[in-house]
């Protein structure tokens, strides 16, 4: 280790002081075959899988002393070759994320990122060859120092491969961006470090790993160590020749930028900085030079960590890595019910879906009931049609199959069907006569102590549940469309509401596989609430007379996942009017009815543009009626974000939900709102409408920010 | 039915390097059945035209079946091998001589047409799993006189075969015992036992035994090459006070596993699989259990009337040596040198270590080997004493062989 290396590190072990330290052990072994005297690395936190294996300043030193030990050892002539491999199922799980969010300076973070380069490229620099053995779970760092090698084996148990930097806000700032395009090519960098980071982290198995050409060779899991050993052992002695193919280094290169821009800009529109930076660096490695290309990693790393959408990107990590798991005020498991049959009221497609994913996650028997025998069956046959599309893609076998679909029936008598469900569900016409009217029912005929839970978007859980028996055992259950793909719950608290209910709602809620949030009986709850009031003040503005398109395009800069009016017509202008009503009904003075949205909504249209297109249709124009005050794209992202800031206030300070952390956990899982954001009130806190609007912050300072 | 009994062959075998047990040893880390696993999947690599779905029977042995040596072995380990779940297996134990009966067995059923090709070996992870774990022997053994309390320790049933055969003196068995580690380190400059080893890795995370982190166990932990007769003489006598069994002049306490490939011989050659061995005759044999070490002699007696074999017509012997007394027992039955050449060449447990049900099988590998580089012998046998007054013997015949010249 060269003393400035040391001192880098040390300084940033200062500044770290709770690092869960990796160490780096060096053990020796003779190779199979007689190829001679071996030296390898094991990366290990001294802790089981679970807590897998990362990478701070005083780990990044332990490897730094190891690889002084073998360096000597090389140069000596008393080995052959080094590995690295990790501990049991871990390889390494990459840079330790506690640290960099303490970071408060520039150079700090730039230091992380150079200590990092300085040990890693060691690896490369050795008097004989260097291999890393990726036995387990490999992101970010953990794959840096693998590629780093002079090769590289994979496990076909290999569950998780990834450098999900971008995913967070960073770049693969160790070596990543510039080794990896060189390694296999510019497109299939691009696809690992850009277009898996920003499909919700996509993971690659082992045999992708090997398949890509990042691996050189696969082993299966039983005896990977030994299999690679062997393998390292007949490439020293010249038996096996590794081949990679050339990398084109030609347009296809170009290309390949060209296609992570276009992906950059799908996800994130411009508005997250990582991604770019990460294809900057990519563009620029086809030169091939990597000490250009690792500078610039550091350079980028250092700006990105003291930027503001990579602390949101982090917090929102740790939202839904943490909270979602741990819910805010839900009460203790042990006072859940269990669960082993389950009532749905309705056979609509809500209700179908619903049904689904009960029996498939719970396992349990589910029953549909309805109105009439043709629903029923309908609703039935949909389930079992979902499940034959599961059995087509080897997503089940067929007993498995089997099983679902004699889980799920159908029956016109809730009597029988419902005389010993646990958990009765309803997903019936959103009007509050028509519920308690189905909930009545169902009260008559269920064991008492059943679970009655409601699917409502908007109507009161607690005016549900008010002429029943037993209020108690109401909870509302919201779910958000698609089912299959929004992983939110909302959970409901009526006023009514017993721990009991709620615990057997929450233990459902992890059954399903949910992230569940508790949320108190306000109107709308948190999503459609917060998505109400940004949409109702974009649909004021052209009301008022913006034209529809640069309303629409206020809220770009922003990355949301889609535009207003995209949103407008993924919610279907029925239901966002009647949901906007409700509201009104609720807080007159902050929730609009637009009457250009009733026009639309009774002309039958399902959106204000030509169909796949941003071009107003002509005939919504025909119905617009609007005034003359025409905002420019900033005023009115100025009023939509004041608004939301506005109301999220309101509902924390009425105790919807614990606490801010809870809204953006929301809007994260159930909106796709995007990570650099931290779902929206870090993003609120950083550019000062939250004070400007509420003259306070939602978050304190220095969480999902930068420290002062 | 009219029924043909098939020639049964040895078609393959490999063990992993035997480790010492105990927190120091190689294996401290390392589950019994992950030993297993690798060798099966050994076989398979070696053997690549073998169709794993062809293999009948996965038999696996281990003296004390509970944690990772339970759950019925054979099964569980052809599963985690990777074997198609088509392939069933069963578990086997008859204490030291649980591989060969896993071999003996499996053979009978392929003689007798149930199975063409099985896989069989053994395990015993000592350290994990000491001798005497979880046993509860019936008090009647001892209300009853039914066998004298030392009949439970192996160790002290050694010294008591030195007691019935006096001219079988501690410096005899001292002598054997160099000698067994000297032939073992010839046998291993020769790489004579290399090639039938699987590497194995190996985690350590106590500093206590050495380097930690991730290693590979190459080679035997438990040789010594080197010792002489002087280093063996002054070793304590754990078993009797003033006794003459020495931790060097028997095997230790060990770590290992073993497994071979058996098939008809007829399905061996429609394979185009090798032949290392035609298994001749076997038994096994009863004697009184306080002098257990005796037992290789009556089933070898029975395995020659079986096969019409003299003693003289076997050119090759392995012989487990878990005690050097009782090898020298056997020798001395058939008037055989102390140091006769035919008798373990590459030398034998007290070497390489002896982890209880695994042991057979490293005796036929030795023995396939010597066949292939000795094709003047015809005949050679497998022998081993075993816990609780009992010997089992193989015969086996040399494919190789040249014929009277």
């Amino acid at each position: 280790m060269t003393s400035k290396t040391a001192e880098l590190l040390r300084g940033a072990a200062e500044l770290f002081p709770d690092e869960v330290v990796t160490q780096a052990h060096v053990r020796h072994l003779d190779l199979p075959g007689g190829a001679g005297r071996f030296a390898l690395i094991t990366l290990d936190n001294g802790l089981d899988h679970t807590k897998p294996t990362t990478i701070g300043p005083q780990s990044l030193a332990n490897l730094d002393a190891a690889l002084d030990q073998v360096e000597k050892e090389a140069v000596d002539g008393e080995i052959k070759g080094v590995g690295v491999t990790g501990k049991p199922f871990i390889f390494a799980v990459g840079a330790d994320l506690k640290g960099v969010e303490l970071l408060k300076r520039h150079e700090d973070a730039a230091a992380i990122g150079k200590g990092g380069h300085d040990v890693f490229v060691r690896l490369a620099n050795l008097a004989v060859p260097t291999f890393a053995y990726y036995n387990g779970a490999s992101m970010g760092g953990g794959v840096e120092i693998g590629l780093h090698c002079t090769y590289r084996t994979v496990s076909a148990a290999l569950p998780a491969f990834s450098l999900p930097e971008v995913f967070l806000g960073l770049v693969p700032g160790w070596g990543g961006c510039a080794l990896l395009p060189n390694l296999v090519g510019a497109d299939r960098a691009v696809s690992v470090i850009i277009e898996n980071s920003l499909n919700q982290n996509r993971q690659l198995k082992g045999k992708q790993v090997y398949e890509l050409g990042i691996a050189d060779a696969l082993f299966e899991g039983a005896d990977f160590l030994e299999e690679s050993l062997r393998w390292t052992a007949a490439v020293l002695k010249g038996e096996i020749e590794v081949v990679r193919p050339e990398v084109d280094r030609g347009e296809a290169w170009d290309a390949a930028v060209q296609r992570g821009r276009q992906i950059a800009d799908g996800k994130v529109h411009g508005a997250a900085p990582a991604a770019y930076r990460a294809l900057d660096i990519i563009a620029a490695a086809k030169n091939g030079d990597l000490r250009q290309g690792f500078e610039a990693e550091t350079q980028a790393l250092a700006d990105l960590i003291m930027s503001g959408e990579l602390r949101a990107g982090l917090y929102a990590f740790d939202l839904v890595q943490r909270r979602a798991k741990r819910p805010a005020g839900a009460p203790s498991k042990d006072l859940a019910r269990p669960v082993t049959k389950v009532g749905v009221v309705g056979a609509g497609l809500m209700a179908s879906q619903l049904g689904l994913l009960f029996a498939r996650r719970l396992e349990v028997p589910v029953v549909l009931t309805d109105i009439d025998q043709e629903r029923v069956e309908a609703g039935v046959a949909y389930c079992h049609e979902e499940i034959d599309k599961l059995l087509l893609k080897g997503r089940v076998n067929q007993d498995k199959a089997n099983r679902l679909k004699a889980l799920v029936t159908g029956s016109l008598d809730k009597a029988t069907a419902f005389a010993d469900a646990d958990f009765v569900i309803e997903a019936v016409f959103e009007e509050m006569g028509v519920k308690q009217k189905v909930f009545a029912e169902v009260e008559a005929v269920v064991p008492e102590h059943a679970i009655l839970a409601t699917n409502t978007s908007s109507l009161s859980v607690s005016e549900m549940a008010s002429q029943l028996e037993h209020p108690e055992r109401v909870v509302g259950f919201h779910f958000f469309n698609p089912v299959a793909i929004l992983p939110l719950l909302e959970i409901v608290r009526g006023e009514k509401t017993d721990d009991a209910a709620l615990a057997t709602a929450f233990g459902v809620a992890k059954k399903l596989k949910k992230t569940a949030v508790l949320v108190k009986d306000a109107p709308a709850f948190v999503v459609n609430r917060v998505l109400t009031r940004f949409l109702g003040e974009v649909l004021r503005s052209i009301d008022e007379g913006t034209p529809v398109e640069v309303a629409d395009r206020a809220l770009a800069p922003l990355g949301l996942p889609m535009s207003p009016i995209q949103l407008l017509e993924l919610v279907g202008p029925a239901v966002a009017h009647h949901v906007a009503g409700t509201l009104h009904g609720a807080f007159p003075e902050r929730f609009g009815v637009s009457d250009n949205l009733g026009r639309v909504v009774e002309a039958g249209k399902r959106s204000l543009y030509l169909p796949g297109t941003t071009e107003l249709d002509p005939e919504v124009a025909e119905l617009f009626q609007v005034g003359d005050s025409v905002l420019t794209e900033e005023q009115v992202r100025e009023r939509a974000l004041g608004a939301i800031a506005e109301e999220i206030r309101l509902m924390l300070d009425d105790e919807v939900v614990a606490e801010a952390q809870d809204i953006d956990l929301c809007l994260i899982t159930g909106a796709g709102w995007p990570f650099h954001l931290g779902g929206i009130t870090p993003y609120l806190d950083r550019e000062g409408v939250s004070e400007r609007v509420t003259s306070r912050r939602f978050l304190a300072p220095g969480v999902a920010t930068v420290p002062a | 039915m009219p029924r043909t009994a098939r020639d049964v062959v040895f078609v393959d075998g490999v063990r992993t390097p035997f480790g010492k047990a105990g927190p120091k040893g190689i294996y401290h880390e390392t589950r019994a059945d992950d030993l297993v696993i690798k060798c099966i999947r050994e076989l398979l690599r070696r053997n690549p035209d073998l169709p794993p779905e062809r293999i009948d029977e996965v038999a696996v042995a281990a003296t004390t079946q509970i944690g990772d040596q339970g759950l019925t072995l054979g099964r569980t380990a052809g599963i985690l091998a990777g074997l198609p779940t088509t392939v069933p297996g069963f578990s086997i134990d008859r204490m030291c001589a649980g591989a060969m009966t896993a071999v003996t067995t499996t053979s009978g059923s392929i003689a007798f047409g149930a199975y063409d090709l099985v896989v069989a070996g053994g395990v015993e992870h000592m350290g994990r799993h000491p001798m005497g774990e979880g046993v509860d022997p019936n008090p009647r053994f001892v209300s009853e006189k039914l066998v004298d309390e030392s009949a439970m320790f192996m160790g002290m049933t050694a010294e008591n075969l030195h007691d019935r055969f006096p001219h079988l003196t501690k410096e005899r068995a001292d002598k054997f015992a160099v000698a067994s580690q000297e032939k073992a380190a010839k046998a291993y400059a020769n790489d004579r036992i290399q090639p039938d080893l699987v590497p194995i890795s190996l985690r350590r995370t106590s500093p206590e035994g050495g380097e930690t982190g991730w290693g590979l166990a190459t080679a035997d932990e438990p040789m010594r090459p080197g010792t002489t007769l002087e280093n063996l003489a002054g070793l304590k006598t754990p078993f009797r006070a003033h006794g003459r069994v020495t931790p060097g002049n028997a095997a230790g306490l060990n770590d290992g596993a073993t497994a071979s490939l058996l098939a008809a011989e007829d399905v061996a050659r429609e394979l185009g699989l090798p032949v290392k061995m035609r298994l001749v005759s076997y038994a096994f044999a009863g004697v009184e259990p306080e002098v257990m070490g005796v037992g290789p002699i009556p089933a070898t007696e029975k395995a020659l009337a079986k096969a019409g074999l003299s003693i003289d017509e076997i050119g090759l012997f392995e012989i487990n040596e878990a005690f050097a007394v009782q090898v020298l027992a056997l020798l001395d039955h058939y008037g055989i040198a102390d140091d006769d050449p035919r008798v373990n060449q590459y030398g034998g447990a007290i070497a390489f270590g002896h982890p209880l049900a695994s042991s057979g099988v490293r005796l036929m590998n030795q023995l396939a080997r010597q066949f292939e580089e000795q094709p003047h012998v015809r005949y050679g046998l497998t022998t081993m004493c075993v816990g609780f007054g009992m010997g089992g013997t193989v015969i086996w015949e040399n494919p190789h062989w040249e014929g009277n010249k």
